[in-house]
């Protein structure tokens, strides 16, 4: 039984860890974007993150103003045994989510989408958002939080099988131009491309791709895996860098993420994950071990399901 | 790198001499008094005719696209942690009653506004914009905050909304988006890039379905 204040301290932990630590992955990308950039505000202003990301840590403060919409992603082993069960853990996830935008402390920005009204607390009718997905033959509990800011960057389209690989990349191309432009987007990002599903799959695909596969990463599909070092070659080559000013620093990585989709469409999402590319993860084990990590972890060979049935594995027999 | 990029220490608050010497792309520092206004702020002030919520002095003549991420501990006291601006676009309508209502000659936010906004709005009020790095710096721009002297309309709009007074030493990095001229750095730099993406669509066209008001001149902007 993993007790529920293991659970709520973690994730108290978490939402400190992912406003103000810049994951690894994300800092050696964007590193590597400072040493080929040629552009001199945008090589600026990479600096300025750089130096930001020390301070916010030295401080433990909040990497940026706006700490984003926080958000939860938890993935249960199948023998996993919450105390309280899943509306336990969704109570502590509230609690950890209004208690830390106080304590950090964080922006407030969830309110009510017409009276603008909120409870400074970043918690309210269906926020923070609560995703789910499970994992065979295992005792522990990944929490994930993910506080994407952005109100800017992430765009759909429903395109047709007609369209074909040009029409991917045209609207790619597209989104990256459009929110490029003054640094609306607030590139260098991850960029989560979301290919198939249907219409809010297609999106929820993107996001993930942006916010839970870590730079470097590839697709285990290895064309699909090659898309992505094309993708992140295309938006390098636009001639745009950090703030929309002159470079090639738009895009630390391309992960994509596909689902099967109607015959007849090619819907399509395109996600940027900022220049504050906020996520923390733990994995609370069955007997309250907790680790910490900046891998979600979150795309498997189960959680993709590429086959009619799921089988956990076998060990094959020796010869 | 960055060695040819002049950067300027300014006082607040600015005189017009002194905004002058800016040119757009020049990195400034602030030190003085300023304050945080956005959509809330101008919608009372202005449409509601509230007027401002104290006097220039209290206030300052910088204004800040920003909402910090702050709280209020039970004591009373302000604990702000990070500052980072918001896009800045969507507050062009109310400007031009705003600089005549508060008196402020610099606005500090994020992307900035058209060149058109700038020549018929901040030149006239003999205003510049100061564009924040990034985005966003929100850290190094915490640590320049040295005291927050008030915070107004807190009960009215909310924590994010309020408007929060900032005296601050050697704030930033901040960039000259506009300059007292009215040009605009983000337009320069957009014309820059401009004629290298017609060979970046080669081979494309556009989408079979289209969409309503939907352009397809990639010079245009989304602003």
């Amino acid at each position: 039984m993993i007790p529920l204040a293991t659970i709520e301290k973690t994730a108290e932990t978490l939402m400190e860890k992912a406003a103000i630590e810049i994951p690894e992955d994300y800092l050696g990308g964007l590193r590597r974007c400072a040493d080929t950039e040629k552009g001199d505000l945008s090589s600026f202003v990479i600096q300025a993150m750089l130096e930001n990301y020390e301070a916010a840590k030295e401080d433990r403060r909040a990497m940026c103003g706006d700490t984003g919409v926080p958000r939860w992603y938890v993935k249960y082993g199948n023998d996993a045994r919450p105390e309280s069960g899943p509306i336990g853990v969704e109570s502590a996830l509230r609690r950890a989510t209004a208690n830390a935008t106080q304590s950090i402390p964080l922006r407030p920005n969830r309110v009510h989408p017409l009276w603008r009204t909120d409870h400074d607390n970043n918690v309210g009718i269906n926020a923070p958002e609560i995703d789910y997905a499970f994992h065979p033959d295992a005792d522990w509990i990944d929490l994930t939080t993910v506080h994407k800011g952005g109100l800017f960057g992430s765009d759909y389209r429903m395109l047709f099988p007609g369209d074909g690989m040009q029409g991917i990349r045209r609207f790619f191309l597209d989104t990256l131009v459009a929110f490029g432009k003054r640094g609306l987007a607030c590139q260098p990002a991850i960029v989560g491309v979301g290919l198939g599903g249907s219409k809010d799959a297609c999106m929820v695909l993107g996001k993930q791709a942006s916010c839970l596969r870590t730079v470097g990463s590839r697709n285990p599909d290895p064309k699909i895996a090659e898309l992505e070092d094309e993708f992140k070659e295309l938006g390098n080559s636009i001639g745009m860098g950090a703030m929309g000013f002159m470079g090639s620093s738009m895009v630390v990585d391309c992960n994509i993420e596909v689902g099967y989709c109607h015959t007849g469409g090619m819907p399509m999402s395109v996600h940027m994950f900022c220049l504050s590319s906020r996520r923390a993860t733990a994995r609370i084990h069955g007997d309250g071990r907790v680790e910490y990590r900046t891998d979600p972890d979150w795309f498997t060979d189960y959680s993709r399901r590429a086959t009619v049935e799921w089988h956990t594995p076998v060990p094959m027999a020796t010869e | 790198m960055a060695s040819t990029i002049k950067t300027v220490e300014l006082t607040l608050p600015a005189s017009v001499e002194a905004l002058r010497k800016l040119k757009i792309g020049t990195v400034v520092y602030l030190t003085g008094r300023l304050f945080t206004a956005r959509e809330g702020v101008y919608k009372r002030a202005i449409e509601e005719g509230a007027g401002m919520p104290a006097a220039n002095v209290d206030l300052g003549t910088a204004n800040f696209h920003c909402s910090p991420a702050a709280s209020i501990e039970p004591d009373g006291r302000f604990n702000v942690g990070a500052v980072t601006a918001t896009a800045s676009f969507r507050f062009a309508k109310w400007l031009d009653g705003w600089f005549k209502l508060s008196g402020c000659n610099i606005i500090i936010g994020k992307g900035g506004m058209t060149s058109e906004i700038y020549r018929n709005v901040f030149v006239p009020n003999k205003a510049i914009y100061l564009t924040t790095v990034g985005y966003g710096t929100g850290a190094l721009l915490g640590r320049g905050i040295k005291d927050v002297p008030g915070v107004y309309w807190r009960k009215e709009l909310g924590l994010a909304q309020a408007v929060w007074v900032l005296d601050v030493e050697h704030f930033g990095p901040f960039i000259v988006e506009s300059d007292l001229d009215g040009a605009s750095l983000f337009e320069r730099e957009n014309e820059k890039i401009a004629p290298g993406l017609a060979r970046l669509y080669e081979g494309t066209k556009p989408a079979t379905l289209r969409r309503y008001g939907e352009t397809d001149d990639k010079t245009d902007e989304v602003i």
